[in-house]
Protein backbone atom coordinates (compact mmCIF):
# COMPACT_ATOMS: atom_id res chain seq x y z
CA UNK A 1 0.00 0.00 0.00
CA UNK A 2 1.25 3.54 -0.96
CA UNK A 3 0.44 4.72 2.19
CA UNK A 4 2.56 2.38 4.51
CA UNK A 5 5.43 2.95 2.02
CA UNK A 6 5.24 6.76 2.56
CA UNK A 7 4.96 6.17 6.84
CA UNK A 8 7.77 8.36 8.60
CA UNK A 9 10.75 6.93 10.08
CA UNK A 10 12.53 9.62 12.01
CA UNK A 11 14.86 10.24 15.23
CA UNK A 12 12.61 12.22 16.91
CA UNK A 13 11.76 12.88 20.36
CA UNK A 14 8.94 15.83 19.68
CA UNK A 15 8.69 16.85 16.13
CA UNK A 16 7.48 20.54 17.55
CA UNK A 17 11.47 20.83 19.76
CA UNK A 18 13.09 19.14 16.26
CA UNK A 19 14.60 22.24 15.40
CA UNK A 20 15.66 22.82 19.42
CA UNK A 21 16.97 19.92 20.22
CA UNK A 22 19.00 19.95 16.89
CA UNK A 23 20.47 23.01 17.47
CA UNK A 24 21.91 22.29 21.33
CA UNK A 25 23.29 19.33 19.90
CA UNK A 26 25.52 21.22 17.13
CA UNK A 27 26.42 23.45 19.84
CA UNK A 28 27.18 20.47 22.21
CA UNK A 29 28.96 18.83 18.82
CA UNK A 30 31.13 22.26 17.96
CA UNK A 31 31.33 24.25 21.37
CA UNK A 32 35.18 25.81 20.19
CA UNK A 33 33.45 27.28 17.57
CA UNK A 34 29.57 28.20 18.66
CA UNK A 35 27.65 28.82 20.95
CA UNK A 36 23.15 28.04 21.27
CA UNK A 37 21.23 30.93 22.28
CA UNK A 38 18.48 28.79 22.74
CA UNK A 39 16.05 31.75 24.18
CA UNK A 40 16.49 33.72 20.87
CA UNK A 41 17.02 30.54 18.70
CA UNK A 42 19.92 31.26 17.16
CA UNK A 43 23.61 29.71 16.88
CA UNK A 44 26.31 32.91 17.40
CA UNK A 45 30.17 32.67 16.37
CA UNK A 46 32.00 31.87 19.73
CA UNK A 47 33.87 34.62 19.98
CA UNK A 48 31.37 37.21 18.59
CA UNK A 49 31.11 40.36 18.26
CA UNK A 50 34.43 40.89 17.13
CA UNK A 51 35.42 44.33 16.77
CA UNK A 52 36.39 45.42 14.12
CA UNK A 53 34.74 43.10 11.73
CA UNK A 54 31.99 42.97 9.23
CA UNK A 55 29.66 40.59 10.74
CA UNK A 56 27.56 38.18 8.22
CA UNK A 57 24.42 36.94 8.93
CA UNK A 58 21.66 34.07 7.26
CA UNK A 59 19.03 32.28 7.96
CA UNK A 60 16.15 30.42 6.95
CA UNK A 61 13.97 27.71 7.44
CA UNK A 62 15.36 24.51 8.92
CA UNK A 63 15.79 21.25 7.15
CA UNK A 64 18.71 22.39 4.82
CA UNK A 65 21.40 21.38 7.23
CA UNK A 66 24.24 22.04 7.38
CA UNK A 67 22.90 25.33 6.25
CA UNK A 68 23.18 27.81 8.10
CA UNK A 69 24.25 26.75 12.02
CA UNK A 70 26.78 24.45 10.13
CA UNK A 71 28.16 27.61 8.45
CA UNK A 72 29.11 29.57 11.67
CA UNK A 73 32.40 29.97 12.21
CA UNK A 74 35.93 31.93 11.09
CA UNK A 75 35.99 33.13 8.01
CA UNK A 76 32.26 32.22 7.02
CA UNK A 77 29.12 33.67 9.37
CA UNK A 78 28.92 35.23 12.35
CA UNK A 79 25.22 34.14 13.34
CA UNK A 80 22.27 32.19 11.67
CA UNK A 81 18.98 32.65 12.43
CA UNK A 82 17.31 28.70 11.61
CA UNK A 83 13.27 29.11 11.74
CA UNK A 84 10.86 25.94 12.06
CA UNK A 85 11.41 23.43 8.93
CA UNK A 86 11.01 25.14 5.63
CA UNK A 87 9.33 28.15 7.61
CA UNK A 88 10.94 31.18 7.47
CA UNK A 89 12.30 32.47 11.01
CA UNK A 90 11.18 35.70 12.64
CA UNK A 91 12.46 39.36 12.86
CA UNK A 92 13.01 38.89 16.75
CA UNK A 93 15.91 36.40 15.55
CA UNK A 94 17.25 37.79 13.40
CA UNK A 95 17.54 41.36 15.01
CA UNK A 96 19.10 39.39 18.35
CA UNK A 97 21.71 37.82 15.97
CA UNK A 98 22.57 41.11 14.62
CA UNK A 99 23.21 42.53 18.13
CA UNK A 100 25.02 39.50 18.91
CA UNK A 101 27.43 39.78 15.91
CA UNK A 102 27.89 43.38 15.63
CA UNK A 103 31.43 44.83 16.40
CA UNK A 104 30.80 47.93 15.41
CA UNK A 105 31.74 47.60 11.28
CA UNK A 106 28.29 46.84 10.36
CA UNK A 107 26.22 43.58 10.03
CA UNK A 108 25.51 42.11 6.32
CA UNK A 109 22.66 39.69 5.84
CA UNK A 110 22.20 37.51 3.27
CA UNK A 111 19.10 36.40 2.65
CA UNK A 112 17.75 33.87 -0.29
CA UNK A 113 14.58 34.59 -2.20
CA UNK A 114 11.67 33.12 -0.62
CA UNK A 115 8.86 35.61 0.61
CA UNK A 116 8.34 34.46 3.94
CA UNK A 117 12.61 34.97 4.53
CA UNK A 118 12.63 38.39 2.09
CA UNK A 119 9.60 39.76 4.72
CA UNK A 120 10.81 38.96 7.61
CA UNK A 121 14.75 39.82 7.23
CA UNK A 122 12.74 43.26 5.80
CA UNK A 123 11.14 43.94 8.90
CA UNK A 124 14.23 42.96 11.19
CA UNK A 125 16.62 45.38 9.39
CA UNK A 126 14.41 48.28 10.23
CA UNK A 127 14.24 46.99 13.49
CA UNK A 128 18.03 46.80 13.40
CA UNK A 129 18.19 50.39 11.81
CA UNK A 130 15.86 51.71 15.26
CA UNK A 131 18.56 50.64 17.16
CA UNK A 132 21.44 52.32 15.30
CA UNK A 133 23.05 49.10 13.36
CA UNK A 134 24.56 49.64 10.06
CA UNK A 135 22.51 46.66 8.13
CA UNK A 136 23.21 45.93 4.37
CA UNK A 137 20.92 43.19 2.72
CA UNK A 138 21.40 41.10 -0.43
CA UNK A 139 18.57 38.76 -1.62
CA UNK A 140 20.31 35.60 -2.90
CA UNK A 141 18.10 34.17 -6.10
CA UNK A 142 20.47 32.25 -8.53
CA UNK A 143 18.21 29.60 -9.24
CA UNK A 144 17.27 29.31 -13.06
CA UNK A 145 14.41 27.22 -13.17
CA UNK A 146 12.54 29.73 -11.97
CA UNK A 147 11.54 32.60 -14.21
CA UNK A 148 12.54 36.05 -13.12
CA UNK A 149 9.34 38.22 -14.32
CA UNK A 150 6.57 40.06 -13.19
CA UNK A 151 4.58 36.91 -13.07
CA UNK A 152 7.07 35.12 -10.54
CA UNK A 153 8.36 35.82 -6.86
CA UNK A 154 11.54 35.95 -8.51
CA UNK A 155 14.20 33.20 -8.84
CA UNK A 156 14.75 31.15 -5.85
CA UNK A 157 17.89 31.77 -3.31
CA UNK A 158 19.87 28.08 -3.36
CA UNK A 159 23.55 27.30 -3.96
CA UNK A 160 24.98 30.53 -4.58
CA UNK A 161 23.96 30.82 -0.82
CA UNK A 162 26.98 28.65 0.41
CA UNK A 163 29.52 30.23 -1.57
CA UNK A 164 28.21 33.29 -0.87
CA UNK A 165 28.64 33.20 2.82
CA UNK A 166 31.96 31.48 2.57
CA UNK A 167 33.25 33.81 -0.06
CA UNK A 168 32.13 36.80 1.71
CA UNK A 169 33.27 35.51 5.17
CA UNK A 170 36.28 35.23 4.09
CA UNK A 171 36.59 38.99 3.31
CA UNK A 172 35.16 40.04 6.27
CA UNK A 173 37.77 37.82 8.42
CA UNK A 174 40.50 39.10 6.00
CA UNK A 175 39.10 42.91 7.21
CA UNK A 176 37.08 44.36 4.20
CA UNK A 177 34.61 46.92 5.19
CA UNK A 178 31.04 47.04 4.89
CA UNK A 179 30.74 48.42 1.36
CA UNK A 180 33.11 45.62 0.33
CA UNK A 181 31.73 42.95 2.23
CA UNK A 182 28.33 43.61 0.80
CA UNK A 183 29.86 44.12 -2.97
CA UNK A 184 31.88 40.69 -2.75
CA UNK A 185 27.70 38.75 -1.94
CA UNK A 186 26.18 40.54 -4.77
CA UNK A 187 29.30 39.35 -6.62
CA UNK A 188 28.68 36.02 -5.72
CA UNK A 189 24.97 35.95 -6.63
CA UNK A 190 25.52 37.67 -10.15
CA UNK A 191 27.99 35.38 -10.94
CA UNK A 192 26.18 31.71 -9.89
CA UNK A 193 23.30 29.97 -11.59
CA UNK A 194 22.04 26.97 -10.07
CA UNK A 195 20.05 23.67 -11.02
CA UNK A 196 17.95 21.20 -8.98
CA UNK A 197 16.70 17.86 -9.73
CA UNK A 198 15.21 15.73 -7.07
CA UNK A 199 14.57 11.58 -7.32
CA UNK A 200 12.40 11.62 -4.44
CA UNK A 201 10.17 14.10 -1.96
CA UNK A 202 10.86 14.82 1.52
CA UNK A 203 8.92 14.43 4.76
CA UNK A 204 8.63 17.58 6.95
CA UNK A 205 8.41 16.01 10.92
CA UNK A 206 5.62 18.04 11.77
CA UNK A 207 3.26 16.84 8.93
CA UNK A 208 5.11 13.13 8.77
CA UNK A 209 3.80 13.03 4.98
CA UNK A 210 6.43 13.93 1.93
CA UNK A 211 5.29 16.59 0.73
CA UNK A 212 4.66 15.49 -3.38
CA UNK A 213 4.28 11.76 -4.62
CA UNK A 214 6.54 11.08 -7.56
CA UNK A 215 5.41 7.91 -9.85
CA UNK A 216 7.76 5.19 -10.09
CA UNK A 217 10.69 5.98 -12.50
CA UNK A 218 9.74 9.83 -12.55
CA UNK A 219 12.18 12.46 -11.33
CA UNK A 220 11.44 16.36 -10.59
CA UNK A 221 13.68 19.16 -12.67
CA UNK A 222 13.85 22.32 -11.30
CA UNK A 223 12.97 21.80 -7.40
CA UNK A 224 14.13 24.35 -5.21
CA UNK A 225 14.84 23.37 -1.58
CA UNK A 226 11.88 23.06 0.18
CA UNK A 227 10.58 19.62 -1.15
CA UNK A 228 8.04 22.09 -3.30
CA UNK A 229 7.53 20.32 -7.09
CA UNK A 230 9.62 21.56 -9.55
CA UNK A 231 8.82 23.13 -13.03
CA UNK A 232 8.20 19.80 -14.69
CA UNK A 233 7.94 15.92 -14.48
CA UNK A 234 10.23 13.81 -16.34
CA UNK A 235 11.31 10.36 -17.13
CA UNK A 236 14.11 8.78 -15.23
CA UNK A 237 17.21 9.08 -17.41
CA UNK A 238 20.98 8.68 -17.23
CA UNK A 239 23.12 10.36 -14.80
CA UNK A 240 24.72 11.35 -17.92
CA UNK A 241 21.67 12.56 -19.90
CA UNK A 242 20.33 14.35 -16.26
CA UNK A 243 23.49 16.61 -16.41
CA UNK A 244 23.10 17.33 -19.60
CA UNK A 245 20.35 19.04 -19.00
CA UNK A 246 21.86 20.59 -15.37
CA UNK A 247 24.52 22.08 -17.06
CA UNK A 248 22.38 23.03 -20.09
CA UNK A 249 20.52 25.02 -18.38
CA UNK A 250 22.65 26.96 -15.68
CA UNK A 251 25.58 27.45 -18.46
CA UNK A 252 23.18 28.96 -20.77
CA UNK A 253 21.79 31.51 -18.40
CA UNK A 254 25.37 32.20 -17.06
CA UNK A 255 26.47 32.80 -19.96
CA UNK A 256 30.68 32.58 -18.98
CA UNK A 257 33.33 34.08 -20.61
CA UNK A 258 34.88 31.54 -23.17
CA UNK A 259 37.93 29.87 -21.06
CA UNK A 260 36.11 31.27 -17.93
CA UNK A 261 37.48 29.83 -14.75
CA UNK A 262 34.57 28.29 -12.80
CA UNK A 263 33.79 26.54 -9.04
CA UNK A 264 31.41 24.15 -9.80
CA UNK A 265 29.54 22.94 -7.04
CA UNK A 266 27.72 19.49 -7.03
CA UNK A 267 25.08 19.70 -3.91
CA UNK A 268 23.33 16.97 -2.11
CA UNK A 269 19.76 17.18 -1.20
CA UNK A 270 20.15 15.11 2.01
CA UNK A 271 19.47 11.73 0.79
CA UNK A 272 21.96 11.30 -2.37
CA UNK A 273 25.22 9.11 -1.52
CA UNK A 274 28.47 10.88 -2.23
CA UNK A 275 28.94 7.47 -4.16
CA UNK A 276 26.46 9.29 -6.62
CA UNK A 277 27.67 12.87 -6.37
CA UNK A 278 31.36 12.15 -7.15
CA UNK A 279 29.76 10.52 -10.68
CA UNK A 280 27.63 13.25 -11.12
CA UNK A 281 30.77 15.89 -10.56
CA UNK A 282 32.51 13.41 -13.09
CA UNK A 283 29.89 14.11 -15.45
CA UNK A 284 29.65 17.83 -14.84
CA UNK A 285 33.81 18.52 -14.80
CA UNK A 286 33.78 16.89 -18.26
CA UNK A 287 30.77 18.66 -19.92
CA UNK A 288 31.18 22.12 -18.41
CA UNK A 289 35.03 21.29 -20.35
CA UNK A 290 32.98 20.93 -23.24
CA UNK A 291 30.83 23.86 -22.89
CA UNK A 292 34.16 25.55 -22.84
CA UNK A 293 34.76 26.61 -19.39
CA UNK A 294 37.27 25.31 -16.51
CA UNK A 295 36.33 23.94 -13.66
CA UNK A 296 39.53 25.05 -11.27
CA UNK A 297 37.61 24.67 -7.90
CA UNK A 298 35.04 22.46 -6.55
CA UNK A 299 32.58 21.79 -3.91
CA UNK A 300 31.16 18.09 -3.85
CA UNK A 301 28.79 16.93 -0.71
CA UNK A 302 25.51 18.01 0.56
CA UNK A 303 25.58 21.46 1.75
CA UNK A 304 22.15 23.02 1.37
CA UNK A 305 19.64 20.03 1.49
CA UNK A 306 16.10 19.29 1.86
CA UNK A 307 15.38 17.03 4.38
CA UNK A 308 16.19 13.37 3.44
CA UNK A 309 15.19 14.10 -0.66
CA UNK A 310 17.12 12.17 -2.48
CA UNK A 311 18.37 14.16 -5.80
CA UNK A 312 21.06 16.97 -6.53
CA UNK A 313 21.35 20.45 -7.70
CA UNK A 314 24.29 22.09 -9.60
CA UNK A 315 25.69 25.78 -8.88
CA UNK A 316 28.66 27.55 -11.12
CA UNK A 317 30.11 30.18 -9.73
CA UNK A 318 32.20 32.17 -12.29
CA UNK A 319 35.35 33.07 -10.51
CA UNK A 320 37.69 36.02 -10.65
CA UNK A 321 41.10 36.40 -8.31
CA UNK A 322 39.55 37.95 -6.02
CA UNK A 323 36.92 35.52 -5.37
CA UNK A 324 39.16 32.42 -5.82
CA UNK A 325 41.62 33.97 -3.15
CA UNK A 326 38.36 34.29 -0.87
CA UNK A 327 37.56 30.88 -2.01
CA UNK A 328 40.96 29.77 -0.78
CA UNK A 329 41.16 31.20 2.48
CA UNK A 330 41.08 29.11 5.78
CA UNK A 331 37.56 28.17 7.03
CA UNK A 332 36.90 26.66 10.23
CA UNK A 333 33.26 26.21 10.65
CA UNK A 334 31.30 22.95 11.85
CA UNK A 335 30.44 22.07 7.92
CA UNK A 336 33.13 23.11 6.03
CA UNK A 337 36.84 23.47 7.11
CA UNK A 338 39.96 24.20 5.50
CA UNK A 339 43.59 25.77 5.41
CA UNK A 340 43.48 25.74 9.66
CA UNK B 1 -32.97 49.93 11.72
CA UNK B 2 -29.57 51.97 12.34
CA UNK B 3 -29.15 49.22 15.39
CA UNK B 4 -25.33 49.62 15.61
CA UNK B 5 -24.02 46.84 17.40
CA UNK B 6 -21.20 48.18 19.46
CA UNK B 7 -18.04 45.76 19.10
CA UNK B 8 -15.19 46.20 22.29
CA UNK B 9 -11.90 44.83 23.29
CA UNK B 10 -14.22 41.63 24.48
CA UNK B 11 -14.73 41.10 20.04
CA UNK B 12 -11.18 41.20 19.32
CA UNK B 13 -10.38 38.80 22.01
CA UNK B 14 -13.44 36.20 20.64
CA UNK B 15 -11.97 37.13 17.22
CA UNK B 16 -9.09 35.67 18.34
CA UNK B 17 -10.07 32.98 20.03
CA UNK B 18 -12.59 31.74 17.00
CA UNK B 19 -9.68 32.08 14.82
CA UNK B 20 -7.56 29.52 17.31
CA UNK B 21 -10.42 27.40 16.99
CA UNK B 22 -11.13 27.70 13.48
CA UNK B 23 -7.27 27.00 11.84
CA UNK B 24 -6.49 24.15 14.28
CA UNK B 25 -9.68 22.83 13.11
CA UNK B 26 -8.77 23.01 10.02
CA UNK B 27 -4.95 22.90 10.08
CA UNK B 28 -4.66 19.40 8.30
CA UNK B 29 -6.53 20.87 5.20
CA UNK B 30 -4.62 24.07 5.28
CA UNK B 31 -1.33 21.77 5.16
CA UNK B 32 -2.62 19.30 2.34
CA UNK B 33 -3.65 23.02 0.07
CA UNK B 34 0.14 24.01 1.12
CA UNK B 35 1.87 20.30 0.18
CA UNK B 36 0.25 20.85 -3.31
CA UNK B 37 1.29 24.47 -3.99
CA UNK B 38 3.97 25.55 -1.12
CA UNK B 39 5.60 23.68 1.17
CA UNK B 40 2.93 22.43 3.37
CA UNK B 41 3.59 24.60 6.53
CA UNK B 42 0.69 26.38 6.33
CA UNK B 43 -1.61 25.26 8.91
CA UNK B 44 0.99 24.32 11.24
CA UNK B 45 2.35 28.21 11.01
CA UNK B 46 -0.96 29.20 11.95
CA UNK B 47 -2.15 27.50 14.43
CA UNK B 48 1.25 28.15 16.07
CA UNK B 49 0.70 31.80 15.71
CA UNK B 50 -2.78 32.58 16.97
CA UNK B 51 -2.28 29.60 19.62
CA UNK B 52 0.53 32.19 21.05
CA UNK B 53 -2.02 35.33 20.12
CA UNK B 54 -4.51 33.86 22.53
CA UNK B 55 -2.43 33.17 25.15
CA UNK B 56 -0.84 37.06 24.75
CA UNK B 57 -4.13 38.28 24.82
CA UNK B 58 -5.18 36.59 27.96
CA UNK B 59 -2.14 38.01 29.52
CA UNK B 60 -3.20 41.93 28.56
CA UNK B 61 -4.49 43.28 31.70
CA UNK B 62 -7.70 45.22 30.11
CA UNK B 63 -6.08 46.95 26.65
CA UNK B 64 -8.46 48.99 24.13
CA UNK B 65 -9.59 46.75 21.20
CA UNK B 66 -6.71 48.54 18.81
CA UNK B 67 -4.22 47.84 21.55
CA UNK B 68 -5.15 44.24 21.57
CA UNK B 69 -4.69 44.16 17.74
CA UNK B 70 -1.33 45.56 18.10
CA UNK B 71 -0.46 43.23 20.44
CA UNK B 72 -2.35 40.05 18.12
CA UNK B 73 -0.24 41.43 15.12
CA UNK B 74 3.12 41.68 16.96
CA UNK B 75 2.71 37.90 18.52
CA UNK B 76 2.20 36.69 14.81
CA UNK B 77 5.04 38.38 13.53
CA UNK B 78 7.21 37.31 16.06
CA UNK B 79 6.00 33.61 16.63
CA UNK B 80 5.26 32.15 12.76
CA UNK B 81 7.91 33.04 10.27
CA UNK B 82 7.06 32.41 6.94
CA UNK B 83 5.27 34.85 5.14
CA UNK B 84 2.11 34.43 6.68
CA UNK B 85 3.62 36.05 9.97
CA UNK B 86 4.81 39.08 8.69
CA UNK B 87 1.49 39.63 6.59
CA UNK B 88 -0.99 39.08 8.92
CA UNK B 89 1.05 40.44 11.85
CA UNK B 90 1.36 44.17 9.63
CA UNK B 91 -2.71 43.72 8.88
CA UNK B 92 -3.35 43.29 12.40
CA UNK B 93 -1.10 46.01 13.51
CA UNK B 94 -2.31 48.32 10.72
CA UNK B 95 -5.98 48.14 11.68
CA UNK B 96 -5.25 48.53 15.34
CA UNK B 97 -3.79 51.88 14.86
CA UNK B 98 -7.28 53.08 13.17
CA UNK B 99 -9.07 52.56 16.39
CA UNK B 100 -6.40 54.61 18.62
CA UNK B 101 -7.48 54.28 22.21
CA UNK B 102 -10.88 53.96 21.95
CA UNK B 103 -12.70 51.53 23.69
CA UNK B 104 -15.25 50.39 21.44
CA UNK B 105 -15.93 50.65 17.96
CA UNK B 106 -19.00 50.54 15.07
CA UNK B 107 -19.38 48.43 11.47
CA UNK B 108 -18.07 51.53 10.28
CA UNK B 109 -14.65 51.67 11.90
CA UNK B 110 -14.54 48.07 11.51
CA UNK B 111 -14.76 48.49 7.88
CA UNK B 112 -11.48 50.84 8.20
CA UNK B 113 -10.09 48.60 10.70
CA UNK B 114 -9.76 45.88 7.47
CA UNK B 115 -9.15 48.28 4.68
CA UNK B 116 -6.12 49.14 6.69
CA UNK B 117 -5.32 45.11 6.96
CA UNK B 118 -5.59 44.71 3.25
CA UNK B 119 -3.76 47.77 2.35
CA UNK B 120 -0.87 46.76 4.46
CA UNK B 121 -0.71 43.14 3.32
CA UNK B 122 -0.89 44.38 -0.84
CA UNK B 123 2.07 46.85 0.37
CA UNK B 124 4.21 44.49 2.07
CA UNK B 125 3.35 41.40 -0.25
CA UNK B 126 3.15 43.71 -3.27
CA UNK B 127 0.04 41.45 -4.20
CA UNK B 128 -3.09 42.71 -6.06
CA UNK B 129 -6.38 40.33 -7.08
CA UNK B 130 -5.71 37.34 -9.35
CA UNK B 131 -1.84 36.36 -8.04
CA UNK B 132 -3.21 33.89 -5.90
CA UNK B 133 -3.15 34.84 -2.40
CA UNK B 134 -4.79 35.54 0.38
CA UNK B 135 -5.76 39.21 -1.07
CA UNK B 136 -8.20 37.16 -3.36
CA UNK B 137 -10.02 36.57 -0.15
CA UNK B 138 -9.66 39.59 1.70
CA UNK B 139 -10.49 42.34 -0.47
CA UNK B 140 -13.90 41.29 -1.90
CA UNK B 141 -14.65 40.76 1.81
CA UNK B 142 -13.93 44.43 2.93
CA UNK B 143 -15.85 45.86 -0.48
CA UNK B 144 -18.64 43.19 0.55
CA UNK B 145 -18.85 45.13 4.27
CA UNK B 146 -18.56 48.54 2.96
CA UNK B 147 -21.35 47.90 0.50
CA UNK B 148 -23.78 45.98 2.71
CA UNK B 149 -22.94 48.47 5.91
CA UNK B 150 -23.67 51.01 3.39
CA UNK B 151 -27.03 49.97 1.98
CA UNK B 152 -28.28 49.97 5.68
CA UNK B 153 -27.74 46.14 6.24
CA UNK B 154 -26.98 44.92 9.76
CA UNK B 155 -23.59 44.18 10.92
CA UNK B 156 -24.24 40.36 11.39
CA UNK B 157 -25.83 40.49 7.47
CA UNK B 158 -22.97 42.36 6.32
CA UNK B 159 -20.42 40.22 7.79
CA UNK B 160 -21.97 37.29 6.23
CA UNK B 161 -21.61 38.78 2.92
CA UNK B 162 -18.18 39.93 3.89
CA UNK B 163 -17.75 35.81 4.92
CA UNK B 164 -19.37 34.63 1.13
CA UNK B 165 -17.54 37.41 -0.61
CA UNK B 166 -14.28 35.64 1.16
CA UNK B 167 -15.15 32.08 0.68
CA UNK B 168 -15.85 33.09 -2.93
CA UNK B 169 -12.84 34.85 -3.31
CA UNK B 170 -11.21 31.82 -1.94
CA UNK B 171 -12.87 29.55 -4.69
CA UNK B 172 -11.97 32.04 -7.29
CA UNK B 173 -8.15 31.05 -6.97
CA UNK B 174 -8.28 27.15 -8.18
CA UNK B 175 -7.84 28.30 -11.20
CA UNK B 176 -5.56 30.96 -11.14
CA UNK B 177 -1.73 30.50 -11.94
CA UNK B 178 0.32 31.59 -8.80
CA UNK B 179 2.52 35.30 -9.02
CA UNK B 180 3.62 35.55 -5.77
CA UNK B 181 4.95 33.14 -2.70
CA UNK B 182 6.11 30.04 -3.30
CA UNK B 183 3.50 28.82 -5.19
CA UNK B 184 4.35 30.92 -8.69
CA UNK B 185 7.60 28.75 -8.76
CA UNK B 186 5.24 25.83 -10.04
CA UNK B 187 4.44 28.32 -13.15
CA UNK B 188 1.24 26.69 -14.83
CA UNK B 189 1.54 23.40 -12.47
CA UNK B 190 -0.01 26.05 -9.91
CA UNK B 191 -3.38 25.86 -12.16
CA UNK B 192 -6.27 23.82 -10.58
CA UNK B 193 -5.23 24.09 -6.74
CA UNK B 194 -7.24 26.44 -3.85
CA UNK B 195 -4.49 28.86 -2.29
CA UNK B 196 -3.95 28.47 1.26
CA UNK B 197 -3.36 32.02 2.22
CA UNK B 198 -6.97 32.70 0.74
CA UNK B 199 -8.44 29.55 2.53
CA UNK B 200 -7.34 30.74 6.22
CA UNK B 201 -8.38 34.45 4.98
CA UNK B 202 -11.69 32.77 4.39
CA UNK B 203 -11.93 31.28 8.04
CA UNK B 204 -10.56 34.12 9.60
CA UNK B 205 -13.51 36.40 7.72
CA UNK B 206 -16.04 33.82 9.35
CA UNK B 207 -14.52 34.08 12.54
CA UNK B 208 -14.83 37.64 12.75
CA UNK B 209 -18.84 37.14 12.15
CA UNK B 210 -19.06 34.98 15.04
CA UNK B 211 -17.14 37.26 17.61
CA UNK B 212 -19.40 39.99 16.51
CA UNK B 213 -22.52 38.24 16.51
CA UNK B 214 -21.53 36.89 20.13
CA UNK B 215 -20.80 40.08 21.82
Amino acid sequence: MAVETNQMRKFLNDPARVVKESLAGLAAAHPDLVRYDAAAQIIVRKDAPRRGKVALISGGGSGHEPLHGGFVGHGMLDAACPGEVFTSPVPAQMLAATKAVDGGAGVVHIVKNYTGDVLNFKLAAGDAADEGIKVTSIVIDDDVAVQDSLYTAGRRGVGATVLAEKIAGAAAEGGADLAKVTDTVRQVNERSRSFGVALSSCVPPASGKPIFELPEGQIELGIGIHGEPGRKRAQLASASDIVDVMVEAVVSDLKPKKGAKVLAFVNGMGGTPLLELYLLYAEVDKKLRAAGVEPVRNLVGSYITSLEMAGASLTVLELDEDLTRFWDSPVHTPALRWGV
Amino acid sequence: MISERVMDAATITSWMREIDVAVRAEKDHLVQLDAAIGDGDHGTNMVRGFEAVVQALDADGGSPPGKLLILAGRTLVSTVGGASGPLWGSALRSGGRVLGDQSSFEGAELVEVLAAALASVKDLGTAAVGDKTMVDALEPAVDALRTRLGQGASLDEALDAAGAAGESGMRSTIPLQARKGRASYLGERSVGHQDPGATSTALILRALQRAARAT
